[in-house]
């Protein structure tokens, strides 16, 4: 599509890939850009929310699409009365979401300035013991998911069920356990984002009095001051470092280094201290391998606990490491030694009068802040990790009942069409005939199937519409790191452009082979040294990045996770550059420098 | 880390001269305010390139020789300083009076002794810069420093006793003179130490400030560098690359590489410094590796921190050294401009606190403001 330098095309005149014919009617209707609602949306600044959502959704996944949304927007406009934010506007197009937040209009924004210093004071102030109070829900949320099973509807009633007068049957508890589980997703969500706006604006507040101090102060000093070092979503991978050292230990790297899960884990149960290994092995799963190598918003994404080869493949790396004599933990001390120092150096360059703001700032930033990265692991890991796999049963369920071929068709619905196949089992069953759906659907997922493959076939725009002169709108900013340059760089962005420019996110420059990896299913090409280019990367990649030279992301800013974990590697790395995936093939030979973020497509 | 530079040992020291690791904490009326700035970057660690001072106590007893100063004073009694030509005249008939006369053996033995000792770990003879180093007001090193007197790629016993002689003359360059007289200095007051140092082999050079200079901004580094000898930046004669760092991270914020037609290096064959044009291949590159920007930059921050003001510094590249990454330090001084003002001044001074600062980064987030 062609794009003038100072605006992006119209979604109404964006073509949809060949085969994509009818992808309108597989998402809601309420999120498709509309021709009746063309002059308002033409109107708008939308952006592609690509780091989330960096692949067409299959219409079950549009779960998460609302449910991010709404609830992220409930925040700002209904909980804390943001002052100069509302919501987000959403829209699919060609299977990619667009956002566009909406602003409050400026003379309405004092009246909400009270409401706002009550609502989040009061988050700030009791911080930790709402954040208490937030684990225990979630804990709970997420222990109710885990106890929800789909049965088969048996032929009869139980007769004890008729004898006590129960007066119900099974159709009942399978419905309700459905209606429960979306309603469990929704509450996860509303969670999801109980703290997270707030952390973010708290940091954001601590990144502008760092700029306003000292112009041009690098991203990534303020990343390190406030970037935490005991996270929770580092435990999935610390805990394989340490069963990989306890292995070596034990005496059976050996052992487990050869053959499938099974026959590895029988090879260890038979050695000497195999079984002391095999009991720490059990230990670590619950809850640390509720842990995805997408990103948890794909019914498609992979969560080792169900996949033992994923994490079992980076602990055979990690094995390999120790027994070469590395150091593979993280650098603790060392990480918490730099954070020190980098801290106090900028407080001493500051007068009595910024110092102390300067300190008040940090504190509170470093207070939310572990929220910011840990939440991720109780919400897209542990509870999208169950909630996906229930669903999964559900779906193999009505395989086995006829409805489909294959185990996951059911995505190809949306949640509220499952709800109607439910129906027409139930009442097919009730009836003692045969449901309907077997005989229609599959012609549905056909051709669904053959929409979703077409649009995945081309990337998203980055943006849509004309942008505005420059990007003010802070949760743009925060959350998707989204700033009037960005939009000025993909503006500028030509297709076969050797050189690309992003964020420093770490410094250091390499020249590397780039391997591109589209999703967790592409990690295990990865050669050693080679130069790691994905859309995104998820937390559950860590193990890789011991191998990888260099990260390039399309999406992400200096709190990605790429950018933290190279950091922690000592790894250049390049974030949003925007095309990065688009534009190298793999094989090609990379400069990639993390101090300019710059990267140079040398052959 | 210096250490490893100094690797010829401590030469003699004498009264006549003292090496630079030697001389730290000895006065500037007796080294001279290069030295001793030499000497104190050698107690700091500072990787500098090794050498001597010549003390003043050596131009004293010189100006002893045969009535030298007598005749200087005869010379200067003729001086109109109103008289430019005048000037040029007295001051070409004070050198001439100096170089007529031999040099105390006592203190040529002490300087050639020196010079050999800082060639004793070289198959050859060294290069070294000559350079006068003032004792105070009446020549201050920095608008003096770098012109007139400075002496590149001496090579040999001889020369460096040559060159020595010359420094001092310098003390009675016209400039010098005019100088003193518009400040109401005794001209005979004046004395003079030099300082004789290995010279580096740059393959760049530059100065480094240890402070953004555009805005006072402490939590900066600002680095120029050129290829070749750093006195073609100095000078003026090109324009540097440019860079930007932040002092905490010492990571590049911004950058500028600028196009270097010529170059000044070493030339120990025709015993000088040459001019030359910059070879096209080099001419648009970076004068400086992000490792070598990052090795710079930490040499003055850890200079400053060792003198504990912001400092202007002058560097080189010399490729040949293994430590500092190749950073050599050939002078340092304090910065003087934001000493002067109020540097430093934040730019906001009512800062809002708590929920309400939070409150105003979100109705106004900075960074929308920035370009």
């Amino acid at each position: 599509m062609a794009t003038s330098a100072s605006s992006f095309p119209s979604p109404y005149e964006l073509t949809s890939p060949a085969g994509s014919e009818g992808w309108r009617d597989i998402y809601p209707y309420y999120l498709i850009f509309n021709d009746k609602l063309r002059a308002e949306d033409e109107k708008k600044f939308w952006f592609c929310d690509s780091q989330h959502w960096p692949f067409p959704f299959k219409p079950f996944d549009v779960i998460t699409v609302e449910f991010a949304v709404k609830c992220l927007s409930q925040y700002n406009t209904r909980h804390l009365i943001v002052p100069p934010a509302n919501g987000l506007e959403a829209r699919i197009h060609n299977g990619y979401l667009y956002l566009s937040p909406v602003p409050v209009e400026p003379e309405k924004i004092p009246a909400r300035v009270p409401q706002f210093l009550a609502r989040a004071g009061h988050y700030f102030q009791n911080w930790n013991a709402l954040l208490e109070n937030w684990n225990k829900k979630i804990r709970a949320v997420i222990a109710e998911m885990g106890a929800i099973s789909f049965e088969k509807l048996p032929d009869v009633v139980p007769l004890d069920w008729v004898t006590s007068g129960r007066g119900l049957d099974n159709t009942q508890e399978l419905l309700t356990n459905y209606d429960r589980s979306i309603q469990l997703c929704y509450t996860a969500w509303q969670y999801h984002f109980e703290f997270l706006n707030l952390g973010y604006a708290a940091y954001l507040d601590f990144f502008m009095f760092c700029k306003q101090h000292f112009p041009n102060m690098p991203d990534l000093a303020i990343a390190k001051m406030v970037q935490g070092v005991d996270v929770e979503l580092f435990r999935p991978d610390d805990e394989l470092k340490k069963l990989a050292r306890l292995a070596v230990e034990l005496g059976v790297a050996d052992a487990l280094a050869k053959g499938s899960v099974e026959e590895a884990l029988a090879a260890v149960g038979k050695s000497p201290n195999g079984q002391k290994w095999l009991t720490e092995w059990k230990a670590a799963q619950q809850p640390w391998f509720n842990f995805t190598t997408g990103n948890g918003f794909y019914s498609s994404d992979k969560y080792w606990i169900e996949h033992l080869d994923i994490p079992l493949r980076f602990l055979r790396d990690y094995v390999k490491r120790v027994q070469q004599g590395e150091k593979i933990e993280r650098p603790t001390a060392a990480l918490i030694a730099e954070r020190d120092r980098i801290t106090k150096e900028y407080a001493e360059l500051m007068n009595s009068e910024a110092r102390p703001v300067f300190e008040e700032k940090l504190g509170l930033a470093r207070v939310v802040f572990p929220y910011v990265e840990n939440h991720n692991f109780y919400i897209e890991h542990w509870f999208m990790g169950t909630f996906w796999r229930k669903m999964r049963e559900l779906s193999r369920l009505l395989k086995d009942v006829g409805f489909w071929s294959e185990p996951d068709d059911m995505f190809y619905f949306s949640r509220n069409e499952v709800r109607d196949v439910l129906f027409d089992y139930a009442m097919a069953w009730a009836a003692g005939t045969d449901p309907v759906g077997p005989k229609l659907l599959g012609e549905k997922i056909a051709a669904r199937r053959k929409i979703i493959d077409a649009l995945s076939s081309q990337p998203p725009q980055p943006a849509l519409n004309e942008p505005p002169e420059v990007i003010s709108e802070p949760f743009t900013i925060m959350l998707w790191g989204i700033t009037t340059d960005t939009v000025k760089t993909w503006l500028k962005k030509t297709s076969g452009s050797k050189h690309l420019t992003g964020m420093a996110a770490s410094p250091g420059m390499v020249e590397g082979i780039a391997r591109i990896v589209r999703s967790a299913d592409d990690l295990e090409k990865i050669m050693q040294g080679e130069i790691l280019v994905a859309t995104v990367t998820s937390p559950a990649w860590a193990p890789v990045f011991g191998k990888i030279k260099a990260a390039v992301t399309d999406i992400g800013g200096m709190m990605s996770h790429a950018a933290i974990v190279c950091r922690e590697y000592g790894l250049p790395a390049v974030t949003a550059t925007g095309s990065a995936t688009t534009t190298i093939r793999n094989g090609q030979k990379l400069r990639v420098d993390g101090s300019k973020g710059e990267v140079t497509i040398l052959e | 880390m210096a250490n490893r530079l100094f690797s010829g040992g401590q030469a003699n020291a004498s009264h006549y001269v003292i090496p630079f690791e030697a001389a730290a904490g000895e006065p500037i009326a007796r080294i001279g305010g290069k030295c001793a700035g030499l000497a104190a970057l050698a107690s700091a660690n500072a990787p500098v390139s090794p050498g001597f001072a010549i003390t003043t106590e050596a131009f004293a007893e010189m100006m002893a020789v045969e009535g030298l100063g007598k005749e200087i004073g005869t010379i200067l009694a003729s001086l109109d300083v109103n008289d430019i030509r005048n000037e040029a005249k007295v001051s070409r008939e004070i050198e001439s009076a100096i170089i007529r006369r031999p040099i105390p053996p006592q203190i040529e033995k002490s300087i050639r002794a020196a010079y050999n000792h800082l060639c004793s770990d070289s198959m050859a003879e060294v290069g070294v810069a000559v350079r006068s180093s003032g004792t105070g007001e009446d020549l201050p090193d920095a608008s003096f420093a770098g012109q007139g007197n400075t002496y590149l790629s001496v090579v040999g016993a001889d020369s460096v006793v040559d060159k020595v002689r010359k420094c001092w003359a310098s003390l009675y360059t016209a400039r010098a003179i005019s100088y003193r007289a518009k400040c109401g200095m005794g001209q005979l007051d004046a004395q003079m130490a030099v300082a004789v140092q290995m010279m580096v082999d740059a393959r760049s050079a530059g100065v480094a400030m240890t402070l953004d200079p555009s805005n006072g901004d402490r939590s900066k580094i600002v680095i120029e560098s050129t290829w070749g000898l750093g006195e073609t930046l100095v000078s003026g004669e090109v324009t540097p690359d440019h860079f930007l760092i932040d002092k905490v991270m010492l990571i590049p914020i911004a950058r500028r590489i600028a196009v270097k037609d010529h170059e000044l290096v070493a030339d120990s064959l025709n015993r000088s410094a040459m001019r030359r044009p910059v070879d096209e291949e080099r001419r648009e590159r970076s004068s400086l590796s992000d490792e070598e920007l990052r090795a710079v930059a930490l040499a003055a921050k850890m200079i400053e921190r060792q003198f504990g003001c912001p400092q202007d510094i002058e560097w080189a590249i010399d490729e040949k050294r293994t430590e500092s990454g190749g950073v050599v330090i050939l002078q340092s001084r304090p910065e003087t401009v934001w000493a002067k003002k109020k540097a430093n001044q934040p730019p906001q001074t009512n800062y809002t606190r708590g929920v309400s600062g939070i409150l105003d980064t979100l109705v106004a987030p900075l960074l929308a403001k920035k370009k």
